[in-house]
């Protein structure tokens, strides 16, 4: 019986893996004071040696699947081996980690064994389970079954922190590509409902105080990038998109790692595209956070990141004409804006001013990256440069001094098409 | 060189700004007891720690500078380190002749000090909020031991406190020999009488664990595993996360 849920554990984590998501935060499910548990902290109890955070037991109830999407370990014609969870092992397991402090909830996610109705049904009995029996206030994010009946989806809302379904393709041409059986167009139909019912559960709660949240942390989605041929500007598009037309919480980017031996994608042994991935990352928090329009950083001109600076430093000195700015008065959107200041740092640095203008050594110690910050500031003591340095000369003197971060890996960033 | 010498405490501290400011000393060198050594030079003061004097202080700071600048206050001396507590004590000087709004100048080196010790306690109250493996008792107790860099139980009892509050545990800072325990219904602070040890698994028989703790710890250590994408591998990334520091109590990194 031991071996057999380590056995179970070994092939469901391994097959749940992909899913990048492990975020637990953005709830805020208060203890009873009996019961056990609570979110909001968000804490990442561990990392894997790839760097991940480890915040969720991640799993699949099972890794049988009726569907053959080419870009999934779990499809029907891989030769793997099967398991499946059963409701009392999920619940045992996850109860279990959370009291020994190795996790913040569960992750679930499927794949869809007999229909998607018939899967749901158990998914929807593990979180009941966990919050009626078990009284469990821990996170727990769900991987909705495209193609489910809406009334358990919504159902499942009522217990779950978050949910998600994936696009897995940043365009409907590739996902089609890939996985004839599945459509962006039931993604949005289930992103659809879950954000009309939030709406309505928010809206009854101004009226009732004691409407019950529903799905508190939000919606999110994930694409793979690098199996087909998206440019970055398609992948960037898509994810505002939704971002924009159902609020999602956060888009995940995840770098294809081959799999398989299908010739419709990169063959296995093909690094994954592990620096564009993190360029898309950077984007999307310059998107999120910082002020920035999709079109400035991606557009018909630009279709693809740089891999060789991140992308507020190419937009930076793409925009060279605009730099450099006076740290002492300039807006504190635009000190967002600057190459190597963050937004810790551009409060603190917006907060000081006021007492008398800033010197260099000053917002160094605020811990600007002023290696990088530099040709774009100037402070009180910046001295004046007579003969003005080109965005190219910049660019070099900046990787010069930069070199063991951004030219690592560079055998990664051949471009698969 | 005036030297201030106090017992090292927090209220103790708060007492030496108020002497300090009574008495109109305001180059002041502070020193804990035990770390106390005499200058040829230096003129000694020994602080008396009282708790009418450290109030005063504490209030007025929480005028000066509100309740999370109090956090933080509070987070920086549990830094433990004298560089910290001068500054800190410079810290307040500063503010209390200031006017309001000073301490938030960032271009001041000991408001600068306070906010990146205050930064670096709260980083590592994260960690240990991550950090913690209980492990499960034939009585029912959950235990975990730590080795914090600072003394940061004080700031992580109440996060436990709320999430299992329906389970008695123990966390114990192996490092300041005192640990935390909660009962069910209140926290105390508790020093054990024999140490506890990072356990292996021929430990198990002799320390009475629940007969299902070495399932658990091997299906952690599995998933652990399994969770892992060779294919990205990023050692320094991990290493930055998870300091080897940190590994001696994490159960998924214990052979
Ligand atoms: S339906 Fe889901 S689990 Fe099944 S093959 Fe497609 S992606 Fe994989």
């Amino acid at each position: 019986m031991e071996e057999r849920i380590q056995e179970k554990l070994k092939i469901l984590a391994d097959a749940a893996k992909y899913d990048v998501s492990c975020t637990s935060s953005g709830s805020n499910r208060k203890n009873d004071g009996k019961g056990i548990g609570d979110t909001g902290s968000g804490i990442c109890h561990t990392y894997t040696e790839d760097g991940r955070c480890v915040s969720l037991l991640k799993i699949l109830l099972t890794n049988y699947c009726i569907y053959d999407c080419a870009f999934c370990v779990s499809r029907s014609s891989n030769d793997i081996k099967r398991a499946a969870f059963t409701v009392e092992e999920v619940v045992s397991l996850t109860m279990n980690f959370y009291r020994r402090n190795y996790i913040e909830g569960l992750f679930l996610s499927s794949g869809i064994f007999r229909d998607a109705d018939y899967t749901m049904e158990r998914m929807l009995r593990i979180v009941k389970k966990l919050r009626l029996e078990e009284n469990f206030h821990g996170y727990i994010h769900l991987k909705t079954i495209p193609g489910a009946s809406e009334d358990m989806v919504t159902e499942a809302g009522l217990y779950a922190d978050r949910m998600s379904i994936n696009l897995e393709m940043p365009t409907e041409v590739g996902l089609k590509l890939l996985a004839p059986d599945k459509s962006h167009t039931e993604v949005k139909r289930e992103l659809g409902v879950i954000r009309a019912k939030t709406v309505q559960f928010d809206d009854e709660r101004k009226l009732i105080k004691s409407t019950p949240r529903f799905v508190p942390a939000g919606q999110s989605t994930q694409m793979v990038i690098g199996a087909t041929a998206e440019t970055d500007r398609d992948i960037m598009q898509t994810a505002d998109q939704y971002y924009k037309a159902f609020s999602l919480k956060r888009v995940y980017y995840s770098g294809y790692i081959p799999i398989s031996t299908d010739n419709r994608m990169p063959i296995i042994g093909t690094p994954p595209p592990l620096i564009r991935e993190n360029r898309l990352y950077q984007t999307d928090w310059l998107i999120r956070l910082y002020g920035f329009d999709v079109q400035e950083i991606l557009n018909e001109t630009h279709q693809h990141l740089d891999l060789d600076v991140d992308p507020k430093l190419s937009w930076a000195l793409r925009n060279f004409h605009l730099f450099p700015i006076d740290i002492n008065t300039a807006e504190y959107r635009l000190i967002l804006r600057v190459p190597g200041i963050g937004i810790r740092s551009a409060q603190k640095i917006v907060a000081a001013r006021r007492f008398g203008k800033l010197r260099i050594d000053q917002v160094k110690k605020i811990g600007i990256s002023y290696n990088k910050a530099q040709y774009f500031i100037r402070c009180v003591d910046t001295p004046f440069q007579l003969n003005e340095r080109d965005e190219q000369t910049v660019k070099q003197l900046i990787l010069r001094t930069s070199q063991s971060k951004y030219l690592k890996n560079q055998f990664q960033q051949l471009s698969l098409f | 060189m005036i030297v201030y010498v106090y017992d090292g405490g927090f209220q103790g501290l708060l007492t030496a700004i108020f002497e300090a400011f009574a008495r109109k000393q305001d180059v002041v060198k502070l020193t804990g007891e035990s770390r106390f050594e005499p200058g040829f030079f230096d003129t000694s003061v020994r602080v008396r720690t009282e708790s009418a004097k450290a109030e005063r202080v504490w209030l007025g700071l929480q005028k000066k500078i509100g309740v999370e600048g109090q956090q933080r206050f509070y987070k920086a001396f549990l830094s433990e380190q004298a560089e910290v507590l001068q500054h800190l004590f410079k810290y307040a000087q500063y503010v209390f002749r200031n006017p309001d709004g000073y301490a938030e100048n960032y271009g001041n080196d000991d408001v600068l000090a306070m906010a990146q010790a205050a930064q670096k306690v709260h980083r590592e109250k994260h960690r240990m909020e991550a950090f913690v493996r209980f492990k499960k008792h034939q009585n029912g107790l959950f235990m975990a031991t730590i080795y914090p860099d600072f003394n940061v139980l004080p700031l992580i009892c109440q996060h436990f406190k709320d999430r299992y509050a329906d389970q008695p545990w123990v966390i114990y800072d192996e490092r300041r020999d005192y640990g935390i325990y909660y009962n069910g219904s209140t926290i105390c602070e508790v020093v054990l009488a024999s140490k506890p040890r990072a356990l292996t698994e021929q430990d198990v028989m002799e320390t009475g664990l629940d007969s299902h703790e070495l399932l658990y710890t091997t299906l952690w250590k599995d998933y652990f595993q399994s969770t892992n994408i060779t294919e990205r591998k990023n050692k320094k990334l991990h290493l930055q996360h998870v300091p080897k520091r940190y590994w001696r109590y994490l159960t998924e990194k214990m052979a």
